[in-house]
Protein backbone atom coordinates (compact mmCIF):
# COMPACT_ATOMS: atom_id res chain seq x y z
CA UNK A 1 0.00 0.00 0.00
CA UNK A 2 1.48 3.45 -0.97
CA UNK A 3 0.02 6.11 1.12
CA UNK A 4 -0.26 9.88 -1.06
CA UNK A 5 -2.18 11.80 1.32
CA UNK A 6 -0.81 11.95 4.87
CA UNK A 7 -1.16 13.94 8.11
CA UNK A 8 -1.04 18.01 8.55
CA UNK A 9 2.78 18.48 10.02
CA UNK A 10 0.33 20.40 13.05
CA UNK A 11 -1.76 17.21 13.40
CA UNK A 12 1.86 15.04 13.65
CA UNK A 13 2.88 17.42 16.43
CA UNK A 14 -0.59 17.32 18.39
CA UNK A 15 -0.66 13.54 18.56
CA UNK A 16 2.74 13.15 19.25
CA UNK A 17 1.63 15.51 22.59
CA UNK A 18 -1.01 13.26 23.32
CA UNK A 19 -3.59 16.13 22.68
CA UNK A 20 -5.84 14.28 20.71
CA UNK A 21 -9.51 13.17 22.05
CA UNK A 22 -10.55 9.31 21.59
CA UNK A 23 -11.93 9.97 18.16
CA UNK A 24 -9.21 11.88 16.27
CA UNK A 25 -6.96 9.16 18.47
CA UNK A 26 -8.75 6.19 16.71
CA UNK A 27 -8.01 7.99 13.00
CA UNK A 28 -4.43 8.95 13.27
CA UNK A 29 -3.58 5.81 15.02
CA UNK A 30 -5.32 3.74 12.03
CA UNK A 31 -3.74 5.80 9.05
CA UNK A 32 -0.15 5.42 11.47
CA UNK A 33 -1.23 1.67 11.11
CA UNK A 34 -1.10 1.39 7.59
CA UNK A 35 1.74 4.30 7.05
CA UNK A 36 5.46 3.38 7.95
CA UNK A 37 5.97 7.09 6.27
CA UNK A 38 3.43 8.87 9.09
CA UNK A 39 4.80 6.84 12.20
CA UNK A 40 8.14 8.06 11.06
CA UNK A 41 7.30 11.10 11.01
CA UNK A 42 5.44 10.77 14.17
CA UNK A 43 8.78 9.01 15.60
CA UNK A 44 10.47 12.79 14.89
CA UNK A 45 8.03 14.50 16.69
CA UNK A 46 8.12 12.13 19.77
CA UNK A 47 11.84 12.81 19.65
CA UNK A 48 11.57 16.73 19.83
CA UNK A 49 8.94 15.44 23.64
CA UNK A 50 11.90 12.98 24.69
CA UNK A 51 14.14 16.44 23.96
CA UNK A 52 11.81 18.56 25.83
CA UNK A 53 11.71 16.74 28.96
CA UNK A 54 15.64 15.95 28.98
CA UNK A 55 16.27 19.69 28.97
CA UNK A 56 13.11 20.49 31.41
CA UNK A 57 14.52 21.19 35.23
CA UNK A 58 12.36 19.16 36.66
CA UNK A 59 11.22 18.71 40.18
CA UNK A 60 12.77 17.04 43.30
CA UNK A 61 10.88 13.53 44.16
CA UNK A 62 10.12 13.24 47.98
CA UNK A 63 12.86 11.09 50.11
CA UNK A 64 12.11 6.92 49.51
CA UNK A 65 10.89 7.41 45.88
CA UNK A 66 13.00 4.76 44.28
CA UNK A 67 12.88 2.81 47.43
CA UNK A 68 8.90 2.73 47.12
CA UNK A 69 9.31 1.95 43.71
CA UNK A 70 12.13 -0.97 43.80
CA UNK A 71 10.00 -3.28 46.39
CA UNK A 72 7.78 -3.24 43.02
CA UNK A 73 10.73 -4.41 40.85
CA UNK A 74 10.54 -7.79 41.51
CA UNK A 75 6.32 -8.52 41.03
CA UNK A 76 6.83 -9.67 37.27
CA UNK A 77 3.34 -9.31 36.37
CA UNK A 78 2.38 -12.26 33.95
CA UNK A 79 3.73 -11.73 30.15
CA UNK A 80 1.68 -9.28 27.88
CA UNK A 81 -0.38 -10.71 25.41
CA UNK A 82 1.42 -10.73 21.90
CA UNK A 83 0.15 -8.20 19.77
CA UNK A 84 -3.13 -9.19 18.44
CA UNK A 85 -2.60 -10.27 14.81
CA UNK A 86 -4.50 -7.73 12.36
CA UNK A 87 -6.75 -10.12 9.95
CA UNK A 88 -8.45 -8.81 7.41
CA UNK A 89 -8.19 -4.81 6.40
CA UNK A 90 -8.95 -3.39 9.49
CA UNK A 91 -5.52 -1.73 11.15
CA UNK A 92 -4.57 -2.73 14.87
CA UNK A 93 -6.06 0.32 16.53
CA UNK A 94 -9.57 -0.01 14.44
CA UNK A 95 -9.83 -3.25 14.66
CA UNK A 96 -10.13 -3.43 18.92
CA UNK A 97 -13.63 -1.59 18.35
CA UNK A 98 -15.04 -2.97 15.50
CA UNK A 99 -13.92 -6.20 15.05
CA UNK A 100 -11.24 -7.97 11.99
CA UNK A 101 -13.91 -7.55 9.24
CA UNK A 102 -14.96 -3.99 7.82
CA UNK A 103 -18.33 -5.12 5.73
CA UNK A 104 -19.03 -7.54 8.96
CA UNK A 105 -20.06 -3.76 11.30
CA UNK A 106 -24.14 -3.33 11.95
CA UNK A 107 -24.05 -0.79 8.87
CA UNK A 108 -27.09 0.91 8.50
CA UNK A 109 -28.36 2.62 5.50
CA UNK A 110 -29.53 6.61 5.47
CA UNK A 111 -30.12 7.26 2.33
CA UNK A 112 -29.81 4.60 -0.87
CA UNK A 113 -26.03 4.05 -1.63
CA UNK A 114 -24.91 5.48 1.59
CA UNK A 115 -24.24 2.80 4.83
CA UNK A 116 -23.08 4.62 8.27
CA UNK A 117 -21.82 3.26 11.26
CA UNK A 118 -21.64 5.16 14.48
CA UNK A 119 -18.86 3.56 17.04
CA UNK A 120 -19.71 4.47 20.45
CA UNK A 121 -16.50 5.93 22.04
CA UNK A 122 -16.57 7.82 25.69
CA UNK A 123 -15.62 11.47 23.50
CA UNK A 124 -17.86 14.51 24.33
CA UNK A 125 -16.23 16.75 21.67
CA UNK A 126 -16.10 14.57 18.61
CA UNK A 127 -17.77 11.61 16.88
CA UNK A 128 -16.36 8.77 15.22
CA UNK A 129 -18.29 6.85 12.43
CA UNK A 130 -17.51 4.62 9.34
CA UNK A 131 -19.31 5.53 5.45
CA UNK A 132 -19.91 2.94 3.28
CA UNK A 133 -20.68 4.83 -0.27
CA UNK A 134 -21.39 3.45 -3.52
CA UNK A 135 -19.38 3.89 -6.54
CA UNK A 136 -20.37 6.57 -8.72
CA UNK A 137 -22.23 8.28 -5.75
CA UNK A 138 -21.67 11.98 -4.30
CA UNK A 139 -20.68 12.30 -0.11
CA UNK A 140 -23.37 15.12 0.30
CA UNK A 141 -21.67 18.59 0.10
CA UNK A 142 -20.56 20.22 3.06
CA UNK A 143 -18.55 22.84 4.82
CA UNK A 144 -17.10 21.45 8.11
CA UNK A 145 -18.05 22.79 11.50
CA UNK A 146 -14.95 21.75 12.91
CA UNK A 147 -11.63 19.85 12.16
CA UNK A 148 -12.41 16.77 10.72
CA UNK A 149 -10.48 13.64 9.55
CA UNK A 150 -11.34 10.51 6.99
CA UNK A 151 -9.52 7.54 6.73
CA UNK A 152 -9.78 5.61 3.28
CA UNK A 153 -10.12 2.05 4.92
CA UNK A 154 -11.01 0.64 1.54
CA UNK A 155 -12.08 2.02 -2.21
CA UNK A 156 -11.78 5.38 -3.16
CA UNK A 157 -12.70 9.02 -3.79
CA UNK A 158 -11.67 11.93 -5.42
CA UNK A 159 -12.50 15.64 -4.83
CA UNK A 160 -10.31 19.18 -5.15
CA UNK A 161 -7.68 17.83 -3.25
CA UNK A 162 -7.06 15.19 -5.42
CA UNK A 163 -7.56 10.56 -4.84
CA UNK A 164 -7.80 9.31 -1.90
CA UNK A 165 -7.38 5.69 -1.72
CA UNK A 166 -6.59 2.89 1.08
CA UNK A 167 -4.60 4.41 4.05
CA UNK A 168 -4.66 7.62 2.96
CA UNK A 169 -5.92 10.29 5.17
CA UNK A 170 -7.66 13.57 4.66
CA UNK A 171 -6.62 15.99 7.24
CA UNK A 172 -8.83 19.05 6.41
CA UNK A 173 -9.83 22.22 8.89
CA UNK A 174 -13.00 23.81 9.39
CA UNK A 175 -12.53 26.06 6.26
CA UNK A 176 -12.84 23.39 3.77
CA UNK A 177 -15.51 23.15 1.37
CA UNK A 178 -14.96 19.64 -0.56
CA UNK A 179 -17.60 16.83 -2.50
CA UNK A 180 -15.51 13.42 -2.59
CA UNK A 181 -17.16 11.29 -5.58
CA UNK A 182 -16.34 7.71 -4.85
CA UNK A 183 -14.33 6.45 -7.70
CA UNK A 184 -13.62 2.79 -7.13
CA UNK A 185 -15.65 -0.33 -8.55
CA UNK A 186 -16.41 -1.22 -4.78
CA UNK A 187 -17.93 0.55 -2.37
CA UNK A 188 -15.69 3.67 -0.71
CA UNK A 189 -15.22 2.72 2.86
CA UNK A 190 -14.03 5.59 5.37
CA UNK A 191 -13.71 5.97 9.25
CA UNK A 192 -14.28 9.89 10.10
CA UNK A 193 -13.59 11.44 12.87
CA UNK A 194 -15.79 14.97 13.18
CA UNK A 195 -15.22 17.69 15.94
CA UNK A 196 -19.05 19.31 15.32
CA UNK A 197 -21.86 17.78 13.39
CA UNK A 198 -21.18 18.36 10.19
CA UNK A 199 -23.12 21.01 8.52
CA UNK A 200 -24.43 20.75 5.20
CA UNK A 201 -25.10 22.98 2.67
CA UNK A 202 -27.85 22.00 0.18
CA UNK A 203 -31.38 22.60 2.20
CA UNK A 204 -32.09 18.74 1.23
CA UNK A 205 -29.26 17.68 3.19
CA UNK A 206 -29.89 20.67 6.23
CA UNK A 207 -33.70 18.61 6.18
CA UNK A 208 -31.45 15.46 6.42
CA UNK A 209 -29.14 15.83 8.93
CA UNK A 210 -31.22 15.58 11.99
CA UNK A 211 -32.00 12.11 10.15
CA UNK A 212 -29.24 11.03 9.32
CA UNK A 213 -27.13 12.34 11.85
CA UNK A 214 -23.69 13.44 10.39
CA UNK B 1 11.68 20.93 54.10
CA UNK B 2 14.90 20.08 51.43
CA UNK B 3 16.00 17.51 54.08
CA UNK B 4 13.18 14.94 52.58
CA UNK B 5 13.84 15.03 48.96
CA UNK B 6 16.53 13.49 46.91
CA UNK B 7 18.94 16.11 46.26
CA UNK B 8 21.63 13.24 44.75
CA UNK B 9 20.13 14.16 40.64
CA UNK B 10 22.81 13.17 38.63
CA UNK B 11 24.77 15.69 36.66
CA UNK B 12 25.00 15.35 33.04
CA UNK B 13 27.96 13.98 30.89
CA UNK B 14 28.89 17.02 29.38
CA UNK B 15 29.09 15.28 26.23
CA UNK B 16 25.99 15.42 24.50
CA UNK B 17 26.53 12.03 22.19
CA UNK B 18 28.27 10.29 24.84
CA UNK B 19 25.60 11.25 27.55
CA UNK B 20 22.55 9.35 25.25
CA UNK B 21 24.87 6.33 24.68
CA UNK B 22 25.26 6.50 28.51
CA UNK B 23 21.44 6.40 28.65
CA UNK B 24 21.28 3.79 26.19
CA UNK B 25 23.13 1.34 27.72
CA UNK B 26 21.65 1.47 31.10
CA UNK B 27 18.03 1.00 29.59
CA UNK B 28 20.09 -2.15 27.89
CA UNK B 29 21.32 -3.23 30.79
CA UNK B 30 18.01 -3.11 32.61
CA UNK B 31 16.69 -4.81 29.53
CA UNK B 32 18.82 -7.73 29.35
CA UNK B 33 19.77 -8.40 33.04
CA UNK B 34 17.29 -6.62 34.79
CA UNK B 35 20.08 -4.50 36.33
CA UNK B 36 18.39 -2.16 39.25
CA UNK B 37 21.88 -0.25 39.41
CA UNK B 38 21.27 0.84 36.23
CA UNK B 39 17.45 1.40 36.53
CA UNK B 40 17.92 3.33 39.98
CA UNK B 41 20.70 6.24 37.51
CA UNK B 42 17.40 6.25 35.25
CA UNK B 43 15.04 6.85 37.77
CA UNK B 44 17.37 9.79 39.36
CA UNK B 45 17.63 11.25 36.19
CA UNK B 46 14.26 11.16 34.38
CA UNK B 47 11.92 10.69 37.63
CA UNK B 48 11.90 14.61 38.87
CA UNK B 49 11.75 15.54 34.56
CA UNK B 50 8.33 13.25 34.37
CA UNK B 51 7.22 14.44 37.73
CA UNK B 52 8.12 18.05 36.38
CA UNK B 53 6.11 17.53 33.30
CA UNK B 54 2.78 16.16 35.30
CA UNK B 55 2.79 19.01 37.47
CA UNK B 56 3.10 21.15 34.36
CA UNK B 57 0.74 19.33 32.87
CA UNK B 58 -1.89 20.43 35.47
CA UNK B 59 -1.23 17.30 38.24
CA UNK B 60 -0.74 18.07 41.77
CA UNK B 61 2.23 17.31 43.24
CA UNK B 62 0.97 13.72 44.59
CA UNK B 63 -0.74 12.31 41.22
CA UNK B 64 3.04 14.10 39.86
CA UNK B 65 4.68 11.83 42.44
CA UNK B 66 1.89 9.16 41.91
CA UNK B 67 2.71 9.17 37.66
CA UNK B 68 6.12 9.03 38.18
CA UNK B 69 5.84 5.69 39.85
CA UNK B 70 3.79 4.20 37.51
CA UNK B 71 5.47 5.44 34.24
CA UNK B 72 8.84 3.98 35.97
CA UNK B 73 7.53 0.97 36.68
CA UNK B 74 6.26 0.63 33.04
CA UNK B 75 9.86 1.56 31.69
CA UNK B 76 11.07 -1.16 33.97
CA UNK B 77 8.26 -4.26 32.89
CA UNK B 78 8.53 -3.35 29.28
CA UNK B 79 11.85 -2.45 28.85
CA UNK B 80 12.80 -5.24 26.04
CA UNK B 81 10.42 -3.16 23.90
CA UNK B 82 13.23 -0.04 23.85
CA UNK B 83 15.02 -0.43 20.51
CA UNK B 84 18.30 1.38 21.24
CA UNK B 85 18.42 1.62 17.25
CA UNK B 86 14.69 3.16 16.67
CA UNK B 87 14.97 5.98 19.25
CA UNK B 88 17.12 7.76 22.20
CA UNK B 89 15.85 6.85 25.70
CA UNK B 90 14.22 9.94 26.61
CA UNK B 91 11.87 9.52 23.68
CA UNK B 92 11.02 6.02 24.51
CA UNK B 93 10.42 7.33 28.52
CA UNK B 94 8.39 10.69 26.70
CA UNK B 95 5.90 8.43 25.19
CA UNK B 96 5.66 6.48 28.28
CA UNK B 97 4.90 9.53 30.19
CA UNK B 98 2.31 11.10 27.73
CA UNK B 99 0.51 7.80 27.25
CA UNK B 100 0.10 7.99 31.45
CA UNK B 101 -0.95 11.57 30.96
CA UNK B 102 -3.52 10.94 28.57
CA UNK B 103 -4.55 8.23 30.42
CA UNK B 104 -4.47 9.69 34.11
CA UNK B 105 -5.01 13.51 33.85
CA UNK B 106 -6.99 13.61 30.16
CA UNK B 107 -8.64 9.73 31.06
CA UNK B 108 -8.99 9.06 27.64
CA UNK B 109 -7.70 5.70 26.57
CA UNK B 110 -4.07 5.32 25.51
CA UNK B 111 -4.80 2.11 23.34
CA UNK B 112 -4.65 3.93 19.97
CA UNK B 113 -0.86 5.40 21.03
CA UNK B 114 -0.22 1.88 22.26
CA UNK B 115 -1.26 0.13 19.04
CA UNK B 116 1.03 2.54 17.13
CA UNK B 117 4.16 1.56 19.31
CA UNK B 118 3.88 -1.98 19.33
CA UNK B 119 3.56 -1.41 15.33
CA UNK B 120 6.86 0.40 15.88
CA UNK B 121 8.35 -1.32 17.36
CA UNK B 122 7.16 -4.88 15.43
CA UNK B 123 8.10 -2.76 11.82
CA UNK B 124 11.80 -3.60 10.45
CA UNK B 125 11.35 -0.91 7.51
CA UNK B 126 13.87 1.88 8.47
CA UNK B 127 15.32 4.48 6.04
CA UNK B 128 18.54 6.29 6.92
CA UNK B 129 16.15 9.07 8.27
CA UNK B 130 14.52 6.91 10.54
CA UNK B 131 18.34 5.47 11.53
CA UNK B 132 19.66 8.69 12.12
CA UNK B 133 16.34 9.80 14.34
CA UNK B 134 17.31 7.32 16.02
CA UNK B 135 20.74 5.92 17.02
CA UNK B 136 23.71 7.73 17.63
CA UNK B 137 21.74 11.18 17.40
CA UNK B 138 19.36 11.64 20.37
CA UNK B 139 21.51 14.58 20.89
CA UNK B 140 21.06 16.11 17.30
CA UNK B 141 17.07 16.59 18.39
CA UNK B 142 18.45 18.03 21.23
CA UNK B 143 20.86 20.82 19.58
CA UNK B 144 17.62 21.51 17.03
CA UNK B 145 15.43 22.60 20.02
CA UNK B 146 17.73 24.69 21.37
CA UNK B 147 17.99 26.19 18.26
CA UNK B 148 14.91 26.61 17.14
CA UNK B 149 13.38 30.92 17.17
CA UNK B 150 12.08 31.16 20.70
CA UNK B 151 8.24 31.71 19.84
CA UNK B 152 8.66 28.62 18.12
CA UNK B 153 9.96 26.70 21.17
CA UNK B 154 7.32 27.93 23.53
CA UNK B 155 4.99 26.22 21.42
CA UNK B 156 7.12 23.27 21.46
CA UNK B 157 7.39 23.67 25.07
CA UNK B 158 3.75 24.74 26.17
CA UNK B 159 2.26 21.27 23.96
CA UNK B 160 4.84 19.01 25.15
CA UNK B 161 5.91 20.31 28.53
CA UNK B 162 2.41 21.86 29.20
CA UNK B 163 0.34 19.52 27.60
CA UNK B 164 -1.77 22.73 26.01
CA UNK B 165 -4.50 21.87 23.42
CA UNK B 166 -3.72 24.34 20.43
CA UNK B 167 -6.68 26.41 21.24
CA UNK B 168 -5.27 27.23 24.84
CA UNK B 169 -1.90 27.75 23.54
CA UNK B 170 -3.13 30.63 21.37
CA UNK B 171 -5.56 31.89 24.19
CA UNK B 172 -2.74 32.01 26.59
CA UNK B 173 -0.41 33.75 24.28
CA UNK B 174 -3.44 36.05 22.49
CA UNK B 175 -2.43 34.57 18.63
CA UNK B 176 -4.86 33.21 16.45
CA UNK B 177 -4.98 29.24 16.67
CA UNK B 178 -3.51 29.20 12.61
CA UNK B 179 -0.48 31.26 13.85
CA UNK B 180 -0.07 28.32 17.05
CA UNK B 181 -0.13 25.73 14.55
CA UNK B 182 2.08 27.51 11.87
CA UNK B 183 4.55 27.60 14.38
CA UNK B 184 4.90 24.14 15.49
CA UNK B 185 4.41 23.43 11.58
CA UNK B 186 7.53 25.25 10.88
CA UNK B 187 9.66 23.80 14.23
CA UNK B 188 8.80 20.68 13.18
CA UNK B 189 9.99 21.37 9.33
CA UNK B 190 13.50 22.49 10.73
CA UNK B 191 13.57 19.01 12.98
CA UNK B 192 13.08 17.29 9.98
CA UNK B 193 15.62 18.78 7.84
CA UNK B 194 18.37 18.48 10.76
CA UNK B 195 17.53 15.00 10.76
CA UNK B 196 17.53 14.41 6.98
CA UNK B 197 21.02 16.41 6.75
CA UNK B 198 22.29 13.27 8.47
CA UNK B 199 20.33 10.94 6.46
Amino acid sequence: MTVHHHLDDASIMRYASGDFDEAFAVVVASHLAMCPEGREAVRAAESLGGAVLEASEGTPLSAGAFDRLSRMLDVEPEAPPPPEPVSGDVPLPLSRLIGDNLHDVPWRTIVPGMQRHRIDIASTTSSLYMLKVAPGKKMPEHGHGGAEMTLILEGSYSDVFGRFAAGDIADLDEHVEHEPIVDSDVDCICLIASEHPTRFKGLISRILQPFIGI
Amino acid sequence: MLSVLRTDMPIENPDPAADQDYLKALMVEVATSRDKASFEILFDRFGPRIKGMMEKSGASSDLAEDLVQDVMLTVWRKAELYRPDKGAVSTWIYTVARNARIDRLRRLPAQPYIDVETLMVASEDESPEAEAIGSQQGDLVRSALEKLPSEQRQVVEMAFAEYKPHSEIARDLDLPIGTVKSRLRLAYRKLREELEDLG
